[in-house]
C-alpha cells in the first residue's frame, strides 16, 4: 500500500505529526507549570545556596581588590627568583598609600601574614614611613622601601604577594584535607602532629558505616516481624518503632546522657548485676561508644521503614515454596526470603549512611572528644572562628562525598532497584 | 507395582486455629497411589486446611496425617518431599525459569548435567522449552502457570499438591490448563491432590472429589456418581444446577416415596428420608425433566413459562411450577423446541428416580 509511505493526514488535513505535537504542547506547558513553584523553590532553597557556598569557599578577591596597580605591574616581573622591578614596587607603594588613606591597610597585612609569616610587622613599618611622608615619590621607590625592613628584600615576600593575586583559590579545600600551597606554590601535607581534619573524616565514615551496620542488623529483623505479624501486634510494633521517631531528636539525645553516664541507670544496671565493680564503671559517653549507640537509636527508623515497605510486598507463600521444594528455613530464607529485600537494604543503607555521614547534635552532646564527626567541625567554624569560607569548602566535601556515595551506589546495585515505599 | 490404596491418609483429623472453632472436624480420607483427588468446597469449608497441613505447614490439633504408611505429622515440610503449587504461582521473581525449576534439584545437590537433563524434561512436559533464560514477570499467566507445575513436578514428588493454580486464569486458558493438567497426571501417573472452589474443574480433571462443607467432608465419590447422586442436599445443590421442592413424606416405599407440597404432592426417590412425616428437600436437575415426554413418567405436570434465555447450545427455561417461580429447564437446541414462548403453558414430566429426596435444608 503506498499510504504507509505517504505522511497521515488527519481528517482536516493537517499532518498527524503537526497536530499529536499540539495536542501535547498543552499538557507540557500544564505539567510545567505544577511544577514550577517547586523548581523556583528549589532554586532559591537549595540550588542558590549552594552556589553561593561555593563561591564563598573558593573566594579571594580581597588582595585582588586592595592592590590592582601591584598586581597590573607583575605581570612585567619576568625573573621571579629576583627581586620585581620598579614598577611593581610602585604599584605597590601607591596602592598601600591609598588604603592607608581609607584605613584598610591592617587587613591587608593580616592577609598578607596568613600566606607568609612576617608581613604584619613590615607593613606596619611601611604605613609608619607613609605617614610621615618619608617617602620621596620622585626617588626611586624599590631603593626607599627595601630599607624599611630586610625581608622587604627578600624576594620570598614578593612572590608570597603574587601568590594571592588570583581572585579564587582552592586553598580552603587542600586545608579541608590538611594540606596547603607552599610557598614555591606546590601542594605540601601539614605537618602530622597538626593534621585532624583527615583523622575526622576517616572518623566520620568510620562512624556512618558502623551505624549503617548496626542499624541493619537491628532493623532486618524488626522490619521482617512487621512485614509478618498479625495486623494487631504489628500496628503496636509499628507505633513503637515510629514513636521515638516522632520524638524530639534533642529529647532523645538527653535521654541518651541520662542513661549513659557514669552514674546513669546502664552503669547502675551493670554494677547491679556484677558486670563491673562500682569503682570501675566504664565510660559511655563522651566518646565513642555513646555516639555509636545515639546514632543507632536514631536513626533506626530509617533503616526499618524502607525495609518494611519491600518485605510488605513479598508474598508469604515464596517462603512456603522454598520450603515445599526442598529448600530448609535457612535456604528458603537466604535463596528467596533475602534477594527480594535487597532493594530495600540498599534504600535504608544509603539512607541511614547519608544522614549519618552529616551527623551534628547528637555527636555534639554525647560524642565528646573523641565522638565528634566532621560536621561538628563544620559549625566549629560557622560560629567560633567565624571562617565561613572554610566551613563552606568542607561542606561542599561533604556533599561531594555523600554524591560519590551514591554514584558508587549506582554502579553497584542500581539506583533503580531502590525502593523507599 | 500394586498401588496403595492408602498412600495418603488422614486419620481421624481436627484442626482448630482459635481453640473454639474446629476447622477441620474428625477429617478420614484415604487417597491411593497415583490418583487425582480433588477437595471441592466454598471459601472456609477447611479444604485448604487440610492441604496446608498435608504440606506441613500446619500442624494438625488432633491426629495424624500418613504418607505411604508413615506418620508425617512432625516432619517439616522441605522433608516431606512433596510438591506444591500455589495459587499465586509463587514463582521467584528474582530467578529465572531454569534457576526456577533447578531450585529444588539444586538443594537437593543434583549434579548439574542431571539437572539439566531434568528442567529440560519438565519444560517439554508443559511446552515450555527455550524459556529458560526468562523471568517470571516476563511470562503470561498462563505460561507461569505451566512453570509453577513443572517446578512441582521437576523433583519427581510422590504427591503434588494444588491450591487453586487456575485462579487467575482467563476461562478459555483455565480450561485448556485443566486438560494439560490431567494429561500430564495421566503420564507420570503421580498422585495429585488438587484443592478448588470450582465444581466443574473438579468434575473434569478428578478420579474422586471430596466435597467439603463446615469442615467435613459431605461425600466421598467419584464425579459422575457425585453429580447424578448426591447423597444430601448441599451436594446436590453445590455441584451443578438443581431444581428443589420442600415438603414432607406421607408414604415411603422401597424406592419410592410421596412427597407433599404446599399444594401438591410428588413422587421421589427416598434416599435420606426413612420415615413418613419427615421433612424432606427434594432435589432434581434440570436437564431430567422433559417437555411433553413421550415415554410415561410418574411426574407430569403442567407449568408456566416465565422466562425464556437462549445460551447457544442450550436454552434455559424458567418455568411457574407446583407453587415455585424459580424451576429450571434445561433444553437442548434443536429446531422442534423454538417455540418456546413466556406465558405459554407447557408439560413437563420427569421420572421419581431422578428426583431425590434428601435432607431438608
Amino acid at each position: 500500500m503506498s499510504s504507509e509511505t505517504k505522511q497521515i493526514l488527519t481528517t482536516d488535513g493537517i499532518p498527524l505529526e503537526v497536530s499529536l505535537k499540539k495536542a501535547e504542547k498543552k499538557n507540557k506547558i500544564k505539567a510545567f507549570l505544577l511544577v514550577a513553584p517547586l523548581l523556583l523553590f528549589l532554586i532559591i532553597t537549595y540550588i542558590f545556596p549552594i552556589g553561593d557556598m561555593f563561591m564563598r569557599s573558593v573566594d579571594d578577591k580581597m588582595v585582588t581588590n586592595m592592590l590592582p596597580k601591584t598586581f597590573k605591574a607583575m605581570e612585567k616581573w619576568e625573573n621571579l627568583d629576583e627581586l620585581p622591578p620598579e614598577e611593581v614596587y610602585r604599584g605597590f607603594y601607591e596602592d598601600y598609600k591609598l588604603l592607608a588613606e581609607n584605613q584598610q591597610h591592617g587587613k591587608l597585612g593580616q592577609r598578607l601574614n596568613k600566606e607568609k609569616n612576617g608581613f604584619n610587622t613590615i607593613t606596619k613599618k611601611l604605613f609608619r614611613q607613609i605617614k610621615r611622608n618619608k617617602i620621596d615619590e620622585s626617588a626611586s621607590i624599590k631603593e626607599q622601601i627595601n630599607k624599611i625592613h630586610k625581608r622587604w628584600r627578600n624576594v620570598e615576600y614578593w612572590q608570597a604577594i603574587k601568590r594571592t593575586a588570583p581572585p579564587y583559590t582552592m586553598a580552603k579545600y587542600l586545608k579541608g584535607m590538611d594540606m596547603y600551597f607552599a610557598a614555591d606554590g606546590s601542594i605540601a601535607q601539614v605537618d602530622e602532629d597538626r593534621r585532624i581534619h583527615r583523622i575526622l573524616w576517616l572518623r566520620t565514615l568510620e562512624i556512618a558505616f558502623f551505624v549503617t551496620l548496626f542499624c541493619f542488623f537491628m532493623g532486618y529483623p524488626i522490619a521482617h516481624l512487621l512485614a509478618t505479624l498479625p495486623m494487631k501486634y504489628s500496628n503496636l510494633l509499628m507505633i513503637c518503632v515510629l514513636l521515638p521517631f516522632w520524638t524530639s531528636l534533642l529529647v532523645r539525645t538527653a535521654s541518651w546522657m541520662i542513661l549513659l553516664q557514669q552514674q546513669g541507670l546502664v552503669n547502675d544496671f551493670f554494677v547491679m548485676i556484677g558486670l563491673v565493680g562500682d569503682d570501675n564503671r566504664p565510660e559511655m559517653m563522651y566518646n565513642k561508644v555513646g555516639t555509636y549507640v545515639a546514632m543507632t537509636q536514631i536513626l533506626l527508623p530509617f533503616m526499618v521503614l524502607p525495609l518494611y515497605s519491600v518485605m510488605k510486598t513479598i508474598s508469604p507463600s515464596l517462603m512456603r515454596a522454598g520450603k515445599s521444594l526442598g529448600g530448609t528455613p535457612f535456604v528458603a530464607f537466604w535463596k528467596v526470603y533475602f534477594p527480594l529485600t535487597i532493594p530495600g537494604i540498599g534504600a535504608g543503607c544509603l539512607l541511614v549512611f547519608i544522614l549519618a555521614i552529616g551527623y551534628y547534635i547528637t555527636p555534639a552532646l554525647v560524642g565528646g572528644a573523641s565522638g565528634t564527626l566532621i560536621s561538628n567541625q563544620i559549625a566549629f567554624h560557622m560560629k567560633t572562628t567565624l571562617d565561613w569560607s572554610f566551613a563552606s569548602a568542607m561542606g561542599l566535601m561533604l556533599l561531594s562525598g555523600v554524591l560519590v556515595i551514591y554514584w558508587i551506589y549506582n554502579k553497584l546495585v542500581g539506583v533503580d532497584n531502590i525502593k523507599l515505599g | 507395582m500394586s498401588k496403595n490404596p492408602e498412600f495418603v491418609k488422614f486419620d481421624k483429623v481436627d484442626k482448630s486455629y482459635d481453640g473454639k472453632v474446629l476447622v477441620v472436624k474428625d477429617l478420614q480420607l484415604d487417597i491411593a497411589e497415583g490418583e487425582f483427588i480433588t477437595m471441592l468446597g466454598p471459601s472456609g469449608s477447611g479444604k485448604t486446611t487440610c492441604l496446608m497441613m498435608l504440606a506441613g505447614f500446619e500442624t494438625p490439633t488432633h491426629g495424624e496425617i500418613l504418607l505411604d504408611g508413615n506418620i508425617i505429622s512432625n516432619i517439616p515440610p522441605h522433608k516431606r518431599g512433596i510438591g506444591m503449587v500455589f495459587q499465586n504461582y509463587a514463582l521467584f521473581p528474582h530467578m529465572t525459569v531454569y534457576e526456577n525449576l533447578a531450585f529444588p534439584l539444586r538443594v537437593r545437590k543434583v549434579e548439574k548435567d542431571e539437572i539439566d537433563k531434568k528442567v529440560d524434561k519438565a519444560l517439554s512436559m508443559v511446552s515450555l522449552n527455550g524459556f529458560e533464560t526468562r523471568m517470571p514477570a516476563q511470562l503470561s499467566g498462563g505460561q507461569q502457570q505451566r512453570v509453577a507445575v513443572a517446578r512441582a513436578l521437576v523433583f519427581d514428588p510422590a504427591v503434588v499438591l494444588m491450591d487453586e493454580p487456575l485462579g487467575a486464569l482467563d476461562k478459555n486458558l483455565r480450561e485448556s490448563m485443566q486438560y494439560e493438567i490431567k494429561h500430564i497426571h495421566e503420564s507420570i501417573g503421580v498422585t495429585v491432590v488438587y484443592v478448588t472452589h470450582d465444581q466443574s474443574e473438579a468434575l473434569t480433571m478428578s478420579n474422586r472429589i471430596a466435597v467439603f462443607n463446615d469442615g467435613k467432608v459431605q461425600q466421598l465419590s467419584d464425579p459422575a456418581e457425585l453429580y447424578e447422586k448426591p447423597v444430601n442436599s448441599f451436594v446436590a445443590e453445590f455441584i451443578g444446577e438443581n431444581n428443589t421442592f420442600n415438603g414432607e413424606v406421607t408414604d415411603i416405599d422401597k424406592d419410592k416415596c410421596k412427597v407433599k407440597l404446599a399444594n401438591s404432592e410428588i413422587l421421589a426417590n427416598p434416599i435420606s428420608v426413612k420415615s413418613k412425616g419427615e421433612k424432606t428437600t427434594v432435589s432434581l436437575r434440570p436437564e431430567r425433566a422433559l417437555i411433553n415426554p413421550k415415554d410415561k413418567m410418574d411426574n407430569m405436570f403442567t407449568g408456566k413459562i416465565e422466562e425464556v434465555i437462549y445460551h447457544g447450545d442450550h436454552t434455559r427455561v424458567r418455568l411457574n411450577l407446583l407453587g415455585s417461580s424459580e424451576f429450571i429447564l434445561k433444553v437442548p437446541n434443536s429446531t422442534s423446541n423454538l417455540e418456546l414462548k413466556v406465558s405459554q403453558d407447557i408439560k413437563i414430566g420427569w421420572n421419581s428416580l431422578d428426583a431425590r429426596a434428601l435432607d431438608p435444608k
